[in-house]
C-alpha cells in the first residue's frame, strides 16, 4: 500500500543535553513527554500509595488530615494533568505524523515550548508542599469556597500552575488539529486516518474548546482571593455553585479528552492481535464525536445534590444515560474486532483486553451514577472514587501500558521480555481490582470520598483495597524495568512490521524508526481502506 | 472556508488561537451572566430578585393560606445578634404583608453587614415578591446599636398549588472590609 | 454466526442467573456492608429498588459482552489455528446495537424519572429542621411556630485517644455524636439544609438523604422514617481538615418520646437563659464544671487533669496563668491541634462552670471565680482578634 522513501539521513539528532532542550523533532518531543509523564505517574502513584497506606486500618497513622487531604489534592492534579494528558502527548507526537504520512508536527516550534514549560510547573506546584500551609488541599474539583476564602496562600501558585498547564495543553492541541489538517500525505484522506489520529483530533478540539473555561474558573478564582470581586462568594452577590457550573462544563469534556486518545489506541491494538480489521471504522468515528458532542452537555451530573431544579436534575439525567450509547457502539465494536479473529495474547492485547472489560464496567457504573435519584446515594461516595478510577485507571493508564508495549520495538529497535510483560499485566490486573472492586461495596455502604479515617464497618474492604493499590503501584517498577531493559539490551528487531497483523504507515518505516520519517510523502493506495 | 493566510498552517493556528479566546471570553460574557440570569429567572438556588418589586398590587386571594417561615443566621465571624421577630407567617397570596428583623451589633466598633436572601423550595423564589428589603442594601451599624430591619413582600397569585411552605433565609456577612472594593460580579 | 449465537446465549445464561441469585441474597439482609442500604423511608426503597434494576440489567449486559469476548478469546486464537475472517462492517448489526441500547436506557428512565419526581415532591411536611454545616459540626434547629426555636450543636464524640490509636475503639467510632437528632416516626421532616463557611453535604443513607449545604443559600429535601432507630451518616462534601470527623447521627422515636424530648429541650433553653443572668458561687461552678469537664474535657486532659492526648492541666501555665488566656483557648480552640474551640458548643454557663473548674482543682487552687458574664464579656471583647 505504500511506497515508501528511506528519510535521507543526512543529518541526525544533535548531541548532549541541547538535543533535548532545543529540538523541534517530534520524536525527540515525545520521548521527553512520555518519559516525564512517566515521572509524574510515579509521583502521583507516590501520594496513592501514602493515602492508601494512611487507610490501611482505621485511625489517624501516619499523616495528619490536612497533609491527607494535600496528598488527595496533588494525587488527582498530577494524575490528570501531569500524567495522562501528557503521555496522550506524547503519544500523539510520536505517532500521528508516521500515521499521516508526515515528516514532522506542523509547529515544531511550539511544540517544543508546550512540552519544555510543563517540567517547572510541576516542580512549582510540587513544591507548594513545603509552602507554609501546605500544598492545595480542596480537592483536585477545588470548589469554592474551600479553594478560595478559605485557602492557604498556596492557592496563588496552584493557580498559575492550571495558567501554564492550560496553556500547554492548548498549544499541544492547536499542533495537533494543524498536523491533522493540513500535513496528510496525499491520499490520506480524513476516512482514511487510523483511529488513533481521529479520536486525537476530536480530542484536541475539546482541549482548545474547554481548557480556556477552567483558565476562566481559575481567573475568577484568582479576583475573589486578590482582587475584592465576588464570583463565588454569596457576601458579595456571588455563587459557590457558579464554580461548579464552571468547573464541570470544563471537568466533564475533560474526562473524555483523557478516555478519546485511550479509545483510539486499542482501535489500533485489537485489531492488530486479532488479525482481523476494526470493525465499524465508520461509526467508531461517528460515535467519538458524538461522544464529544454530548460531554459538553452533560456536565451537571456531578452536581445532582446542590439542589437543581427539577427539570435541570432531569434533563442531566436523560443526556447522560444518551452517552451510553455511542459509548456502547464502540464496546460492541471492539468486541466484533475480535470475533472470528486469530487472536493471540502478547502484552499489548492483554492490557487492551484488561482496557476493555474494566473500562466496560467502569461504564457500567458510570450509567448507574447518571441516575438521578439513585445518584443521591451514591454522590461523593467510594463508589464514585471506583467508578473513575474504573474509566481513568483501567481506560488510560491501561491503554498508555498497551501503547508503549505496542509501539516500544517500533522506537527503539529493540524487543520487550514478553514473559515480565504479561507479568507485569496479570499483577497490574490483580491488584487493580483488589484496589478498586471493594471500593464499590464501601462507597455503596456509606463511606464518603476523601476522609482520612474510617468507621469500623469499612476497615475489610479497605485493608484489601490497600494492598491492592501496593500491588498495583509495585507493578509499575516491572514496567519501569523491563522498559530500560528493552532500550538498553533488549533483542534487536529489524522487520518494519514488528506485529504481524499491524497495520498503518508507522509500520513501513524500518524499526527502529529513523530520526526523520517521510521527508517524502508516501504513496497512499486510494483503494485501500483506511489503516 | 475563510482563508486568513497563505500557509495553511498559519491559518489553522488562527482560527483555532480565536477559538480558544473566544471561550476564555465566553467564561466572563456570558457563562457569568447567564448564570445570573437564569437564576433570577427561575430562581436556580432559591435566589430571589435583588431590586425592589415595582409591579402593581394584584387581587389578593383570600381563599389560599400559604405559610411563610423566616430563617436568619449568621456567616463564619459575624458577630451581631440577628433574628426574625416571627419565626412564621401565615399569607394569603396577592396581599402585601411586612415583618421585620432584630438586628444588633454588641462590638465595640462599626460594622457594615449584607444579608443575603434564599429561598426554599427554589422555585418559588419567582413568586415571591420584595417590595422592600433590608437586603437590598448594605446595613451599617454603630458599635453597641440595635436596628429593625424592615422587610415587605406579596406573594404572588399565581405560586404553584403544590407549595403550601415558602422559607425564607437570611445569612448575614460581615462586609466591613469589602465596602470600597469593587464588585464585579452581582 | 447463528449457531455460535445461540450456544454462546446458552452459555451466558448460567452465570447471569447465578449473580442474580447472589444479589438477591445480598439484598435480602438487613444491614449490609457490601450493598446499598434501602433505609427506613419509602423512598429509600424505591431508590434502592431502582439501584437494584439498574445494576442488574447491567450485569446481564455485561455477561453477554464478555461471554461473546470470552468466547472469542477461548475459540478464535490463532495457537488452536482459527483463521481470521475478514468482515468489518454490518450495517444491519450496527444500527440494531444503536436502537436496542436506547430503548433499554428508556426503560430505564421511566422508574428513574418517576422516582426523582417523588423526591421533588413540596407536600407540607410536619417538621422542619435547619442543618447548618460549620468546620466541623452540625448545628441542628427545630423550627418553631409557637415560641422558641430549639437549636444546638452536635458534634464528634469518639475520643482523639481512639482516633490516635492509643485506646481500642468503639462500636460506633468516628460515627457517634456528642448530641444527636430527634425525630419522630412517621413524621415527614423538612431539612433546611445551609452552612456557616464552606459548602459541606449532609448524608444519612437510611433517610435516603443528601443534600449540599451552602453557605448563604438554603436548600431544602424532605424525609419520612417509618421505623425507630438510630441512623448514622457523614459529611459527604470536602470541607477542610475534619471533614472525616463531623458525623451526622439521627435518633428517631415514638411521637409520645419526641414531645418529652422536645419540651425537655425547650425547659433546658429556658433554664439556661435563666442561668445567665445568674451569679453562682463557687461550689456550685465547681459541681457543675466537673460534670462539664467529664464530658467533653476528660478524654484528652486525664481524670485528674494529668492529661494524654491533650496537655496536662494540673498545674499547667494556662490554668494557673492569665485568665483571659485561658478564656480564649477554652473559647476558640488552639488552631492546628487537638484542641477544639469550645466558644460555640458549650454555653456561657458551661464554659464559666468548667474554666472555673480547671482554674480550682487538681491542685490548681486559684481561687478565681468565672461567671457567665465574664465569658459573655470576653467573647464580646474578642470576637475579631
Amino acid at each position: 500500500m505504500v511506497d515508501h522513501h528511506h528519510g535521507d539521513h543526512h543529518h541526525g539528532p544533535a548531541k548532549g543535553l541541547g538535543r533535548w532542550l532545543f529540538t523541534t523533532n517530534h520524536k525527540d518531543i515525545g520521548t521527553m513527554y512520555l518519559w516525564f509523564s512517566f515521572c509524574m505517574f510515579i509521583l502521583g502513584g507516590t501520594f496513592a500509595m501514602i493515602i492508601r497506606a494512611e487507610l490501611f486500618q482505621p485511625g489517624m497513622q501516619l499523616v495528619e488530615p490536612e497533609f491527607f487531604n494535600q496528598m488527595t489534592t496533588l494525587h488527582g492534579l498530577v494524575m490528570v494533568f501531569g500524567a495522562i494528558m501528557p503521555s496522550f502527548v506524547g503519544l500523539a507526537n510520536w505517532l500521528i505524523p508516521m500515521m499521516i504520512g508526515a515528516p514532522d508536527m506542523a509547529l515544531p516550534r511550539m511544540n517544543n515550548w508546550s512540552f519544555w514549560i510543563l517540567p517547572p510547573t510541576f516542580l512549582l506546584l510540587a513544591s507548594t508542599l513545603f509552602m507554609e500551609g501546605g500544598a492545595p488541599q480542596a480537592g483536585w474539583t477545588f470548589y469554592a469556597p474551600l479553594s478560595t476564602t478559605y485557602a492557604g496562600p498556596s492557592v496563588t501558585y496552584f493557580i498559575f500552575c492550571i495558567h501554564v498547564l492550560g496553556l500547554s495543553s492548548i498549544m499541544g492541541s492547536i499542533n495537533i488539529i494543524a498536523t491533522v489538517m493540513n500535513m496528510r500525505a496525499p491520499g490520506m484522506t480524513y476516512m482514511k486516518m487510523p483511529l488513533f489520529v481521529w479520536t486525537w483530533l476530536i480530542t484536541a478540539f475539546l482541549l482548545v474548546a474547554v481548557m480556556p473555561v477552567l483558565a476562566g474558573a481559575v481567573t475568577m478564582m484568582l479576583m475573589d482571593v486578590h482582587f475584592g470581586t465576588s464570583f463565588f462568594s454569596a457576601a458579595g452577590g456571588g455563587d459557590p455553585v457558579l464554580f461548579q457550573h464552571v468547573f464541570w462544563f470544563f471537568g466533564h469534556p475533560e474526562v473524555y479528552i483523557i478516555i478519546l486518545p485511550a479509545f483510539g489506541v486499542v482501535s489500533q491494538i485489537i485489531p492488530a492481535f486479532s488479525r482481523k480489521p476494526l470493525f465499524g471504522y465508520d461509526s467508531m468515528v461517528y460515535a467519538t464525536a458524538s461522544i464529544a458532542f454530548l460531554s459538553f452537555i452533560v456536565w451537571a451530573h456531578h452536581m445532582y445534590t446542590v439542589g437543581m431544579p427539577v427539570a435541570g436534575e432531569l434533563f442531566f439525567m436523560y443526556a447522560t444515560m444518551l452517552i451510553a450509547v455511542p459509548t456502547g457502539v464502540k464496546v460492541f465494536n471492539w468486541v466484533s474486532t475480535m470475533w472470528r479473529g486469530s487472536l493471540s495474547f502478547e502484552t499489548p492485547m492483554l492490557f487492551s483486553i484488561g482496557f476493555l472489560v474494566l473500562f466496560t464496567i467502569g461504564g457500567f457504573t458510570g450509567l448507574m451514577l447518571s441516575i438521578a435519584p439513585s445518584d443521591f446515594q451514591y454522590h461523593d461516595s467510594y463508589f464514585v472514587v471506583a467508578h473513575f478510577h474504573y474509566v481513568m485507571v483501567a481506560g488510560a493508564v491501561f491503554s498508555m501500558t498497551a501503547a508503549v508495549y505496542y509501539w516500544l520495538p517500533k522506537w527503539c529497535g529493540r524487543m520487550y521480555n514478553e514473559t515480565m510483560g504479561k507479568t507485569h499485566f496479570w499483577i497490574s490486573f490483580i491488584g487493580f481490582n483488589l484496589a478498586f472492586f471493594p471500593q464499590h461495596f464501601v462507597g455503596l455502604a456509606g463511606m464518603p470520598r476523601r476522609i482520612p479515617d474510617y468507621a469500623l464497618q469499612f476497615a475489610d474492604f479497605n485493608m484489601l483495597s490497600s494492598i491492592g493499590a501496593f500491588i498495583y503501584g509495585a507493578s509499575q517498577i516491572l514496567w519501569l524495568y523491563n522498559v530500560i531493559a528493552t532500550i538498553v539490551a533488549g533483542k534487536p528487531v529489524h522487520d518494519a512490521k514488528v506485529w504481524d497483523g499491524a497495520e498503518g504507515l508507522e509500520w513501513t518505516v524500518p524499526t527502529p524508526a529513523p530520526y526523520h520519517t517521510f521527508e517524502t510523502p508516501p504513496k497512499i493506495d486510494p483503494a485501500h481502506a483506511h489503516s | 472556508m475563510l482563508r486568513l493566510s497563505a500557509n495553511p498552517t498559519i491559518n489553522t493556528v488562527i482560527k483555532l488561537v480565536a477559538v480558544a479566546v473566544t471561550m476564555f471570553a465566553f467564561v466572563f460574557v456570558v457563562m457569568v451572566p447567564l448564570y445570573n440570569v437564569l437564576c433570577d429567572a427561575l430562581g436556580i438556588n432559591g435566589k430571589p430578585a435583588a431590586q425592589a418589586y415595582t409591579a402593581a398590587p394584584a387581587q389578593v386571594d383570600e381563599s389560599r393560606t400559604v405559610t411563610i417561615q423566616f430563617i436568619a443566621s449568621n456567616n463564619e465571624g459575624m458577630p451581631w445578634e440577628f433574628a426574625p421577630s416571627t419565626t412564621m407567617m401565615k399569607v394569603h397570596p396577592g396581599a402585601v404583608n411586612g415583618t421585620v428583623f432584630h438586628a444588633r451589633n454588641p462590638l465595640p466598633v462599626a460594622m457594615v453587614a449584607q444579608a443575603i436572601p434564599s429561598i426554599s423550595p427554589a422555585r418559588a423564589a419567582q413568586y415571591f415578591h420584595k417590595t422592600e428589603c433590608f437586603c437590598f442594601n448594605q446595613q451599617p451599624l454603630e458599635g453597641e446599636t440595635s436596628a429593625e430591619l424592615p422587610l415587605q413582600f406579596i406573594v404572588d397569585q399565581d405560586l404553584p398549588r403544590d407549595i403550601g411552605t415558602i422559607t425564607l433565609s437570611y445569612t448575614m456577612f460581615d462586609v466591613t472590609d469589602m465596602v470600597g472594593a469593587a464588585v464585579v460580579a452581582r | 454466526m447463528g449457531f455460535e449465537a445461540k450456544r454462546l446465549c446458552k452459555l451466558a445464561l448460567g452465570p447471569v442467573l447465578l449473580l442474580m441469585s447472589v444479589l438477591a441474597m445480598a439484598a435480602g439482609g438487613e444491614v449490609s456492608e457490601y450493598n446499598m442500604e434501602p433505609g427506613v423511608t419509602e423512598l429509600g426503597h424505591r431508590i434502592y429498588d431502582l439501584h437494584m434494576v439498574i445494576l442488574i440489567i447491567c450485569v446481564v449486559i455485561g455477561v453477554l459482552v464478555f461471554g461473546v469476548m470470552f468466547y472469542s478469546i477461548y475459540y478464535h486464537r490463532k495457537s488452536r489455528g482459527a483463521i481470521p475472517a475478514t468482515f468489518h462492517e454490518s450495517t444491519k448489526v450496527e444500527i440494531a446495537w444503536t436502537v436496542v441500547p436506547f430503548f433499554i436506557l428508556l426503560a430505564m428512565a421511566v422508574p428513574a424519572t418517576t422516582t426523582l419526581l417523588d423526591v421533588y415532591d413540596n407536600d407540607a411536611a410536619e417538621l422542619d429542621v435547619v442543618v447548618t454545616g460549620y468546620q466541623w459540626k452540625w448545628k441542628y434547629e427545630y423550627l418553631n411556630e409557637n415560641g422558641e426555636n430549639v437549636s444546638f450543636f452536635s458534634n464528634l464524640r469518639t475520643p482523639q485517644t481512639e482516633i490516635q490509636n492509643t485506646e481500642a475503639k468503639g462500636e460506633h467510632y468516628l460515627l457517634e455524636v456528642d448530641e444527636p437528632l430527634v425525630l419522630p416516626v412517621n413524621t415527614k421532616v423538612r431539612f433546611l439544609v445551609t452552612a456557616n463557611d464552606v459548602i459541606h453535604s449532609w448524608w444519612v443513607p437510611q433517610l435516603a438523604v443528601k443534600r449540599d449545604a451552602i453557605p448563604g443559600f438554603i436548600n431544602e429535601v424532605s424525609s419520612k422514617p417509618t421505623e425507630e432507630g438510630i441512623f448514622r451518616g457523614q459529611c459527604a462534601e470536602l470541607c477542610g481538615r475534619n471533614h472525616g470527623f463531623m458525623p451526622i447521627v439521627v435518633h428517631v422515636v415514638s411521637k409520645e418520646e419526641y414531645a418529652t424530648w422536645l419540651s425537655t429541650k425547650q425547659s433546658e433553653a429556658a433554664e439556661i437563659k435563666e442561668l445567665m443572668a445568674q451569679t453562682f458561687t463557687l461550689d456550685q461552678l465547681m459541681e457543675r464544671g466537673k460534670a462539664v469537664y467529664d464530658a467533653n474535657c476528660l478524654a484528652c486532659h486525664g481524670a485528674n487533669g494529668e492529661g494524654g492526648v491533650g496537655k496536662a492541666i494540673a498545674g499547667s501555665p494556662v490554668a494557673t496563668g492569665d485568665l483571659g488566656h485561658h478564656l480564649d483557648i477554652g473559647i476558640n480552640g488552639v488552631p492546628g491541634t487537638a484542641m477544639q474551640a469550645f466558644g460555640g458548643q458549650l454555653n456561657d454557663v458551661d464554659m464559666a462552670a468548667v474554666i472555673t473548674y480547671q482554674r480550682n482543682a487538681f491542685g490548681n487552687n486559684m481561687g478565681d471565680i468565672v461567671q457567665p458574664i465574664d465569658v459573655y464579656n470576653h467573647k464580646k471583647a474578642n470576637w475579631r482578634s
